[in-house]
């Protein structure tokens, strides 16, 4: 099949006609019509829990749409699993890479389309074809490299080579620059470019605003499981777009003071982590964090922050160096509780809230010796229940419901009832790991006042985010760490997003310069 | 999508079908046996239920089912399998007889409240081993367990065959207990009430198994270290998180498991027996992981699935009586099915309800 880039004419690469789905009673697509022009790059924004996913996954064959019709290339198409899609030539890119690790690039890419019983001569037409598409889209990989050994950018490369080689005509991408740093993210753009130059289509679902307006052609946007608009995005704006997404007007800068920074409340001295299987994870970190400010610490995913975070707030051991609160060494968890830390984890369904609890259980975790909360070694249910009432108010945790399971919450609510927990038991120094991933724009907004308003308080904050513009929007200084190591300090008001890149990437600045 | 299943079908519905699915397979049996499956279900329902012996045994074997499943359900509260309740009971048994054999003679409330201590502390020790195992070297409590129901055994059977036989006997079994130990037969208890129920060793382990049901529900759900047990149960590195040590917790489970096991041993050796014999835990350990399954760990639950077993038990060996083509193996064949149907295939009819009864887990927010 080719198609030819003078579009209009044809007929939609994709369309999607009336599509409705529900889950029990929710009502997840509601009759959605989408089409996206061939040899275009085709955004679709949402809030978590718009639909995205539901939608796409139903074009790709996991889940079967209620109602409605599917079209690809104005024929129709029935498809009822993965399969049928790439038979379709549709290929999608999921968020968490589909990849076996210790199989090489070769090995991942041939995994369902080994072509016969031996390997081998579907490897060398394989291996051929590849080196073409590599050509064709710039899409540079050293095919017999073993998976684990590369970076993620390189990773997503192989999924789009995946896609490509069973002939994908329509590539959907899922969020796909939250694991890249934005070096990485403009290359992966770059390969969207050469995608769409040679007629294929592209569908990029994202929540990013920024990414929508730099590289599609076209932008969906939807909420609440409904298509609220269709725009090409030369005639949209990104305040437009978000108040679509949201539906009512949204900051989306944050508007704070300059900040007032007094003692030093915590002092990070050459600290070491050595991980479980023996792998140097922070290497001879050393930083302080001040009453009354915001420190960021930026950097992509898997460079030390988690482990960083984890020896500060006492889960994790250090190996080497010194964590002191108030002057006072971190002896673990319990303790760093008691000194007056809150801790907001990055990964609140694994660590900040436990699956199963009802909400009021989860509103006292870490906190559940305190003589508030229990009288002769029983809980005092009732009081506990009136305290996450009252946090529940103040946050704006919807629904206000504390017998509700916590894990029953959508992903905004579930972080406000985290930061709620921390922050009501008045803590002096607050780690914030990724506050808000997977936490809808209007949260987003909330969360973002509150940590200013407890910095402006007078209280110290250790922010870490793979969002930049988060850190660019919050911190007072911005600490960049790379290979565990610090690899640059800025100041909030010198930061740019190109700077940070550049040390986020490793390369130091007295390097670069 | 995540989906929760209202209460009274996770609750009632479920565990019902699975309960009529075993039943259907079995009835399915006795057909291909030769018998009549409604003459079948006549004779257990009888056998179990239907006079006052039958009654007093059913919830005799009862009283052995709730020990063992709040064992192991309690054990999971903390997320560990504890497949070795055979063995806790058995070691709890040794305390209990090493009490009865040589403190006996001792005034009655005191020796038996020194026996139920003992029975607790014998078997909390057994489940304290592979607690700690598990907590400070990582050896996981579904190998170590299971090891140490053998050990118990040989044990027990070197100590029954050697220094505590009775003198001047073959038998592989203990003197029996002086008088003042054994626990008083529930049906004299009611007989001092005016109540008349028939004659069977059921004894006042049955009151201290309910009194186990009521602790069990107040520390789980009520205190503290109840807890501090769940969130380790439910999601470690939540606990890690929240200051609550993971290795601590696991040892308190895995000892106050053991304790529960080893109580079991009251309703056989100082409720039934008087004595301790070779082999008196007969795999009611292993049954207690199907009814605390059955039971989804809530003592209700429990109480409910241990008199099911229980039934199934005393009504089944009626039914092997009166049935000649029906023998021992075939009840057991049953009781398999039970379990097959309500531990193993437990969530086979759960995607069927959750279509029909399924509400979302995500409420809708404004």
């Amino acid at each position: 099949m080719s198609v030819s880039v003078t579009a209009g004419a044809l007929p939609p690469a994709v369309a999607l006609e009336g599509i409705d789905k529900s889950f029990g009673p929710v009502h997840a697509n509601k009759h959605i019509d989408l089409a996206v022009q061939p040899g275009t790059i085709h955004g679709i924004i949402g809030e978590n829990g718009a639909g995205k996913s539901t939608l796409m996954n139903i074009l790709y064959g996991f889940y079967q749409a209620d109602s409605g019709r599917i079209l690809v290339d104005g024929r129709e198409r029935v498809i009822q699993s993965p399969e049928d899609a790439i038979a379709a030539g549709i290929g999608m890119v999921h968020q968490h890479f589909m990849l076996v690790e210790p199989f090489t690039v070769l090995e991942n890419i041939l995994l369902g389309a080994e072509g016969g019983w031996t390997l081998q001569a579907g490897a060398a037409k394989a291996r051929e074809a590849l080196l073409r598409l590599e050509r064709d889209y710039s899409l540079e990989v050293d095919i017999d490299a073993r998976i684990a050994d590369l970076p993620v950018g390189i990773q997503q490369r192989v999924e789009i080579l995946k896609a490509l080689f069973r002939g994908a005509h329509v590539l959907i991408l899922d969020e796909p620059t939250g694991v890249l740093t934005p070096q990485e993210a403009d290359h992966l753009f770059r390969i969207l470019e050469s995608l769409k130059e040679q007629g294929r289509t592209v569908i990029v679902i994202t929540h990013k605003l920024r990414e929508i307006m730099a590289v599609t052609d076209n932008v969906s946007v939807m909420r609440g499981g409904e298509m609220v608009a269709h725009r090409p995005t030369a005639e949209t704006t990104t305040e437009e777009l978000a108040e679509l997404m949201v539906g009512r007007k949204v900051l989306l800068r944050v508007e704070k003071a300059p900040a007032r920074p007094q003692a030093p409340v915590l002092e990070v001295e050459h600290l070491e982590v050595v991980d479980e299987v023996g792998v140097r994870r922070v290497k001879d970190v050393s930083f302080e964090v001040r009453a009354g400010e915001i420190v960021g610490i930026a950097g992509v995913a898997g460079n030390g922050q988690s482990e960083l975070l984890e020896a500060l707030s006492g889960i994790r051991k250090a190996t080497s160096g010194r964590v002191l609160l108030h002057g006072q060494p971190i002896l673990d968890a319990a303790d760093a509780r008691a000194k007056k830390l809150g801790h907001v984890p990055e990964d609140r369904l694994r660590m900040g809230l436990v699956r199963g609890f009802q909400a009021y259980e989860n509103a006292i975790l870490g906190y559940h010796l305190l003589p508030a909360y229990t009288e002769h070694g029983f809980l005092k249910k009732r009081g506990i229940i009136g305290h996450c009432l009252d946090w529940m108010k103040n946050y704006d945790v919807r629904p206000v419901a504390p017998l509700l399971q916590g894990t029953s919450f959508s992903g905004g609510n579930q972080q406000k009832l985290v930061l709620a927990r921390e922050m009501e038991h008045d803590p002096d120094l607050l780690l914030v790991g990724q506050p808000t991933r997977g936490v809808d724009i209007g949260a987003i907004e909330f969360i973002h006042k509150r940590l200013i308003a407890m910095r402006d308080a007078g209280k110290a904050i250790l922010l870490v985010s793979v969002e930049l513009d988060e850190i660019l929007s919050l911190a007072d200084r911005i600490i960049v760490m790379f290979d565990g190591t610090i690899t640059g300090e800025l100041s909030g008001a010198e930061a740019d997003a190109r700077r940070i890149g550049m040390l986020m990437a490793g390369i130091r600045e007295e390097a670069a310069a | 999508m995540p989906t929760k299943l209202p209460p009274w079908v996770n609750y009632g519905l479920l565990p019902l079908m699975n309960l009529g699915m075993a039943f259907l397979v079995a009835g399915l049996i006795v057909v291909i046996l030769g018998e009549s499956p409604k003459a079948a279900v006549d004779l257990l329902v009888y056998g179990a239920f239907g006079y006052g012996e039958a009654v007093g045994y059913t919830l005799f074997y009862t009283t052995n089912f709730i020990f063992t499943g709040l064992a192991v359900a309690l054990a999971f509260q903390c997320g560990l399998f504890n497949i070795g309740g055979e063995g806790q009971a058995y070691i709890g048994g040794l305390g209990v007889g090493l009490v009865g054999i040589y403190l006996g003679h001792w005034p009655p409330p005191i020796g038996i409240m020194i026996g139920i201590m003992a029975a607790a502390l014998f078997g909390g020790i057994w489940g304290f081993i592979p607690g700690w195992l598990q907590a400070r070297r990582g050896s996981h409590t579904v190998i170590t367990t299971i090891m140490l129901n053998f050990i118990a055994a040989s044990i027990m059977t070197y100590l029954l065959v050697n220094p505590l036989r009775r003198a001047g006997q073959q038998i592989p079994e203990s003197v029996t207990f002086d008088q003042r130990m054994w626990l008083p037969q529930l049906h004299e208890l009611f007989g001092g009430l005016g109540l008349v129920i028939g004659r069977s060793p059921l004894n006042a382990s049955l009151l201290i198994a309910l009194v186990c049901c009521l602790l069990y529900w107040l520390f789980v759900w009520k205190t503290r270290a109840g807890y501090a047990m769940r969130v380790v149960g439910k999601s470690e590195p939540a606990a890690v998180y929240g200051g609550i040590s993971p290795a601590k917790q696991i040892m308190i489970a895995m000892t106050l498991s053991g304790a529960l096991a080893g109580m079991m041993s009251l309703n056989e050796v100082l409720g039934a027996q008087h004595r301790l014999t070779l082999g008196f835990t007969g795999g009611y350990g292993f049954v207690g992981i199907a009814v605390a399954l059955m039971g989804r760990g809530h003592p209700v639950g429990i109480i409910l699935a241990a008199l099911l077993f229980g039934a199934l038990y005393q009504g089944g060996s009626e039914l092997a009586f009166d049935m000649p083509r029906i023998n021992r193996d075939m009840v057991v064949v049953i009781q398999g099915l039970v379990i097959l149907f309500a531990g193993a295939l437990e969530h086979m009819f759960r995607p069927w309800l959750e279509a029909r009864f399924a509400r979302p887990a995500v409420p809708a927010v404004a």
